[in-house]
């Protein structure tokens, strides 16, 4: 166990260095492959504002006339030992661990993105919560009624259900219970928990039911598929064969083993629901980091946008990590591969 | 060059499904391809009939577009004012929901008066070629990887594998966001939505092929020890030959059919990224773009209904379409 925890974990920091790369390369590398020079890079730094010659001095201050690689590896380094910005009047310090500095706002970038991360992991948090408990539970009756109305219905909402962008889901969703029934908050409200936890579950119950509905119709489909295989499975014969009632011939023997792919698709959606966040915070305007980075590229702040990526890729390497390893807890097969 | 046993009757051989449905007993016994028998299957599954219907209208109302609006409609940028209430900016239009009007069939937008049904036919262009082409582009990515890590096995499957585990766990929206935000307005010799349309191709067909990648990696390296093409190898052929004439007719269907699943996560992702403002940029009509700019009009939702539902349509038509292939060509999923 301890040696497939080292294996991973060796493995989940060469990921986030090939991440950190392939950040690094999409908006340092990319947009001079699209002909951009290194003053056109620079006034994505310091905003539409700046004249010419501080332009140009910024390209120099920010180190983008110097050769790829030690370009690369200033901005790794920021991220352990910190960084000095220094040109013309600009005089900037980022603290490690440095993600960024907005030239426009004047701040670090990671401190933003912490400031902003309860929201987001509320909303994902949440969201999760319902799609795991009601897909799987959709899944799971579909599958046992086979072929029964409630199993077609539920199968063509969830059809449905993942062929709705969730954009369209939030905004009709607010036009008939926010803005028309006044069931709900309408968007960017936002109640930290920390302040008033029931009208912080209030203010995300829209946000939560969007989200999770696209997922959930995805997990009932999948969990249905995995059930109508495990219990075709001769083990269930013999528990039913022992006498064993049938809840426990289901949850234990079915269910167990049905669950176990649904984990591992699990990890992988939290990619997923990174992308997932952005648009439903863009939706509801709720102010999580997904927004956060929408707001920058819109204001074409640059820093802001590359600290969200690499804040996002990274978490998404770790929450992978941890999936992984708790899988192989469920399933000590994995181990062994 | 000795040739392989036939592929072609390698890929008769019944792979657990039932013998063809007696069709009257006067009728003689006959043979089938899978091809066939497929295509018998899928012709009876009536909800992947709708979808396949629907799809090929969607083509062809993407196709014809500029035509049918001429003859019945309006530029889809033109302005028209004078159905707009200068005090309110709202539709002046007494019809439902601002709809069903017969000269405005699904309305117009606020504050400016653009015509939403020639809008939405327009839309359908860029929805389609961008999701088709991205799709395109994935599938020879993942499959030509997934092949390559399938059949050769050894390092060469450790790093496709690799690789195909991070584009699978990666937050790709989130790339495609940041991408699609650093490339500046002219690049590459394009400029304008031409260099949008071929971004978002890249974009979206790069970031999704370890999907497929895997799928067909998985069906190699199961295909990779069967009989047929053991005895390939022992006449004789080189890995090339049975890449092509062994392995790829038999990875034809899963290929086909993820193939037809993906289409319709591009189709959303293109809307996603356009409706964030980083896909097609406006006034070029987009179906996210529409509903981007609905937000702010959240009182007339006949503006957010139309490009939503056309949306809607399109994906579930794909998906129909592609679960019925899947169960057509491959009954063990069923």
């Amino acid at each position: 166990m301890v040696a497939y925890i080292i294996r991973r974990l060796f493995g989940a920091v060469l990921t986030l260095l090939i991440v950190s790369m392939i950040t690094f390369g999409i908006f340092y590398l990319v947009p001079r492959w699209a002909g951009g020079t290194a003053n056109d890079l620079a006034s994505r730094y310091v905003g539409r504002t700046a004249n010419p010659e501080q332009v140009a001095e910024a390209a120099h201050g920010l180190g983008l006339d110097k050769p790829f690689f030690v370009q690369y590896w200033d901005w790794l380094q920021a991220i352990f030992v910190g960084r000095d910005f220094a040109f013309g009047a600009t005089q900037a310090h980022c603290p490690a661990p440095c993600l960024g500095y907005s030239f426009i706002g004047r701040n670090p970038v990671l401190p933003d993105i912490l400031d902003r991360l309860p929201v987001t992991a509320s909303l994902a948090f949440g969201a999760a919560i319902i799609w795991v408990i009601f897909g799987v539970a959709t899944g799971v009756v579909s599958a046992l009624k086979r072929g029964s109305i409630f199993d077609r219905a539920a199968m063509g909402i969830a059809l449905g259900g993942v062929s709705l962008p969730i954009f369209w889901t939030g905004l009709v969703s607010l036009v008939i219970f926010s803005y028309t029934l006044h069931w709900t908050k309408p968007g960017g409200a936002y109640t930290p928990i920390e302040q008033n936890p029931g009208e912080w579950a209030y203010s995300l119950l829209l946000p939560w039911i969007t989200l999770a509905l696209l997922f959930s119709a995805a997990y009932a489909r999948l969990t249905r598929a995995g059930m109508l295989e495990t219990m075709g499975e001769d083990y269930i014969r013999t528990a039913r064969a022992k006498g064993l009632r049938e809840r426990t011939v289901v949850t234990k023997h079915g269910l167990r083993a049905a669950l176990t792919p649904i984990a591992t698709i699990f990890g992988l959606d939290v990619g997923l629901l990174m992308g997932g966040a952005v648009l439903t915070e863009s939706t509801f305007s709720l102010p999580g980091i997904g927004k956060y980075a929408i707001d920058a590229i819109n204001a074409n702040d640059m820093p802001k946008v590359m600290g969200f990526v690499i804040f996002a890729a990274g978490f998404v390497v770790i929450a992978n990590l941890i999936v992984d390893v708790v899988y192989a807890v469920i399933d000590p097969r994995v181990r062994l591969a | 060059m000795v040739v392989g046993p036939d592929a072609s009757i390698s890929d008769q051989v019944p792979v657990g499904q039932p013998p063809a449905e007696a069709e009257g007993p006067q009728k003689a016994i006959e043979g089938r391809s899978l091809g066939q028998i497929a295509w018998r299957r899928l012709k009876r599954d009536k909800a992947a009939m709708a979808g396949g219907i629907v799809i090929i209208l969607l083509i062809l109302i993407a196709i014809f577009a500029p035509l049918i609006v001429n003859a019945w409609g309006y530029d889809p940028n033109s302005f028209h004012q004078e159905t707009m209430d200068p005090a309110t900016q709202a539709p002046t239009s007494t019809f439902p929901f601002g709809s069903f009007d017969p000269k405005h069939l699904m309305g117009v937008e606020p504050p400016f008066g653009r015509d939403i049904f020639s809008r939405v036919l327009y839309g359908a262009r860029i929805s389609l070629l961008i999701a088709f082409l991205a799709t395109l582009l994935s599938v020879i990515i993942g499959a030509t990887l997934g092949v390559i890590a399938g059949y050769l096995g050894g390092w060469v499957d450790w790093v496709i594998s690799r690789a195909m585990d991070l584009f699978l766990a990666f937050p790709i929206l989130v790339f495609a966001i940041a991408l699609a935000g650093v490339i500046p307005d002219k690049a590459f010799g394009l400029s304008g939505d031409t260099l949008r349309i071929v971004l978002l191709i890249f974009i979206i067909g790069f970031f999704n092929w370890g999907y497929m990648a895997r799928i067909v990696r998985g069906q190699t390296l199961s295909l990779r020890e069967r009989e047929f093409v053991d005895a390939a190898r022992s006449l004789g052929a080189r890995s090339g030959y049975i890449l092509r004439k062994e392995l790829l007719p038999n990875l034809v269907a899963p290929i086909l059919i993820y193939a037809t699943l993906l289409i319709p996560t591009n189709i959303l992702f293109e809307a996603g990224l356009s409706f964030l403002g980083v896909g097609i940029r406006p006034p070029t009509a987009t179906w996210g773009g529409m509903l981007s700019e609905a937000v702010r009009y959240y009182t007339m939702p006949h503006f957010m209904f139309w490009p939503g539902l056309a949306i809607f349509i399109t994906v579930l038509a794909f998906n129909l379409f592609g679960d019925g292939l899947r169960d057509a060509l491959d009954p063990k999923t069923r």
